[in-house]
């Protein structure tokens, strides 16, 4: 199912974005990586729900505007986005610094969603556990950090990027440092305040995460209201790459039973 | 032209073989390979030979500011400059520099340049600087921001050094009801201000406006690329409408002086590797951390890499390229007039002491070098 590339202008930022199938919405916010690749897992997901793609402002092919300068500004310019697009009943996904900004978003106003699903989050830390430092990693070593089965790195490794690529490549890292290098990857104040998002949440997370510490995992459990947590074995930072179809299947269950 | 004798203090004891299993020397070397005995003789060793520079007749002597790298001891530079202010009469003392940008306030800087020149009575030449691509690692401090905090922390410093106090200073990254120095500078208007660089645009053009004129120093670069900093300083100047001093561009370079160019290469050879090879060795993710460049600065980085190639760097190309000057005090001098010659720079900072060099030929380098070199460059 080929995904439609479409632009949104909100407050005169324009945001670069996919989208696929039809029916309620499903948002999808990207990690430190940017949306490279339109993903099979997003092909799954289109078979039941209209798949909203945006890459955010300062990465890919959006725009980067001065005044966006930390999670805050970016969780109430997606609130911005999604009351002038007039999105409603939304289920919402994240990944990594992705899923930081959803529960950015969601404890500043959830009026508008209906869920949220988590995979391998950024955003809340456990002391004396420190992140995975893919700022000093060098470009293979980070590719290959990323996941628990190496084939996955092998393949991406086998194919140099363009110029073209590497220069979103670059501008990704300019934004994801702007957003997330101190303190690195989390706000010391979303903790507080998880217990707002009175929402169905699953949270989904590989057990070979070098990254994100598997042992976050359960600090999400608990902070969360509603949360459900799934363990996935053999499986890094991607879940939804790695275990595509698996971690594709469970999300449109727990779908299937939020009103 | 103004001579400095400048120092990194690196930790000569290092087992380099040891050290070159981990990814740098810089940031995630295990400190364990510090010993606080070797690393105390070394503080002694390195503080006697910028005192005796003195005595040799430089200018000034120079200290700089790194963190947790087996590199230079310096994290603290202004102590060091303190305890040369005991030690000397004369000379002045430059610290080169101060990364403004890694403080969270940068009034305790202005107060301590100005603590210094007190001290001194006037013999500080304080230097602003960013801080290297790693010390972004080390320190926490976000490289996205790092310009807007240097440029916010220079403008900061500058007025609590020449405005009556108190006055609330409001800036996006550094906000404070109270600017009120105690002590004021002992200079006036205020201490000197250089800026060391490895030459980024941005910063000669920030440095060359006629609201600073700030001396320019370009370090640890190939004498093609010192010579182009130096024209890009002196045709920006031209733009804002005047002449640029000699004064105002620097260059500082690694300098071995012995009887002959063989002698030299012998002597300081191996030290010269170790500096550029060893203690310097960093990656592009250290050096380069996302924001502390522009997008395309840090493009033309990543070319010029390629350019270089991989591989250890040969003393004999490191001579060859001009980025360190080792021989004959005939063949210095001659390294020295030609880049003269070309730009007109007029403040020479001598590193002296690299990498391994032991004290015995440290010694004997500036010795040589005050006697055959430097009454060569009397203007």
């Amino acid at each position: 199912m080929p995904a439609q590339r479409d632009e949104l202008k909100v407050r005169g930022v324009t945001v670069a974005l996919q989208r696929a199938g039809r029916g309620r919405t499903v948002l999808f916010l990207h990690g430190a990586g940017g949306v490279p690749q339109w993903l099979p897992f997003f092909d799954t997901l289109a078979e039941h729900f209209e798949v909203l793609v945006p890459e955010h402002p300062g990465f890919g092919g959006s725009d980067d505007p001065p005044w966006i300068t930390s999670m805050s500004d970016l969780a109430l310019f997606y609130l911005d986005l999604v009351e002038e697009t007039g999105l409603d009943r939304v289920h919402l996904i994240g990944n990594s610094l992705g899923g930081w900004l959803a529960a950015e978003i969601l404890v500043r106003d959830r009026s508008r969603f209906s869920s949220l699903v988590q995979l391998a989050p950024a955003g809340i830390r456990v002391k004396g556990v420190p992140c995975g430092d893919n700022f000093i990693w060098g470009p293979e070593e980070a590719v290959r950090n990323l996941y628990h089965d190496q084939s996955f790195a092998d393949r991406l490794l086998a194919q140099p990027p363009t110029e073209a690529q590497l220069d979103v490549m670059l501008r990704n890292r300019f934004t994801v440092a702007k957003l997330g290098w101190q303190p690195r990857w989390f706000s010391p104040d979303l903790e507080k305040w998880l217990h707002r998002i009175k929402l169905p949440s699953l949270v989904v997370w590989g057990d070979d995460d070098k990254i994100m510490p598997p042992q976050f995992a359960a600090l999400w459990r608990e902070r969360l209201p509603e949360a459900r947590l799934v363990m996935v074995e053999r499986c890094g930072h991607l879940p939804h790459v790695e275990h595509a179809a698996p971690v594709a299947r469970q999300i449109v269950d727990f779908l299937a039973g939020v009103a | 032209m103004k001579l400095v004798s400048f120092h990194l203090m690196p930790y000569r004891p290092l087992d380099l073989a040891e050290a070159a299993k981990h990814r740098s020397p810089w940031v995630v070397l295990p400190n364990h390979l510090y010993d606080p005995v070797k690393g105390a003789e070394e503080y002694a060793s390195h503080i006697d030979a910028l005192v005796y520079a003195e005595a040799l007749g430089f200018d000034a002597i120079g200290v700089n500011e790194h963190h947790q790298t087996a590199y230079g001891l310096m994290p603290a530079p202004n102590l060091i400059a303190s305890a040369l202010i005991q030690r000397t009469k004369r000379v002045q003392i430059a610290i080169l520099g101060r990364a403004l940008p890694l403080v969270n306030n940068p009034i305790y800087i202005a107060e301590e340049f100005a603590m210094l020149d007190n001290l001194s009575k006037g013999r500080i030449i304080a230097g602003f600087v960013r801080g290297i691509g790693s010390e972004y690692h080390s320190s926490g401090t976000n490289p996205y921001f790092s310009h807007a905090r240097f440029h916010e922390a220079h403008d900061l410093i500058i007025r609590a050094w020449t405005e009556p106090g108190p006055f609330a200073f409001d800036g996006d990254h550094f906000s404070l009801r109270y600017v009120n120095l105690w002590p004021r500078p002992y200079q006036t208007p205020h201490p000197p201000v250089w800026i060391p660089s490895q030459g980024s645009s941005e910063t000669v053009a920030w440095a060359a406006h006629p609201d600073r004129k700030y001396p320019f120093l370009v370090t640890f670069s190939s004498a093609e690329l010192v010579a182009r900093y130096h024209t890009s300083y002196r045709d920006k100047a031209r733009e804002y409408g005047y002449e640029a001093a000699s004064g105002q561009l620097g260059w500082a370079c690694p300098i071995y002086v012995a009887e002959t160019d063989e002698r030299a290469m012998e002597e300081a050879g191996q030290a010269v590797e170790t500096l550029f090879n060893d203690f310097l060795r960093q990656t592009f993710e250290m050096l380069m951390p996302p924001g502390y460049t522009s997008i395309n600065s840090m493009k033309n980085f990543v070319a010029m890499r390629r350019a270089l190639g991989g591989g250890r760097m040969t003393a004999q190309g490191l001579v060859e390229s001009g980025t360190a000057l080792i021989g004959s005090p005939k063949t210095v001098l001659a390294g020295i007039e030609r880049m003269r010659e070309r730009t007109g720079f007029g403040i020479l900072v001598c590193l002296l002491q690299f990498g391994i060099l032991n004290d015995e030929l440290t010694r004997r380098n500036m010795d040589m070098f005050a006697a055959e070199v430097m009454p060569h460059l009397r203007d």
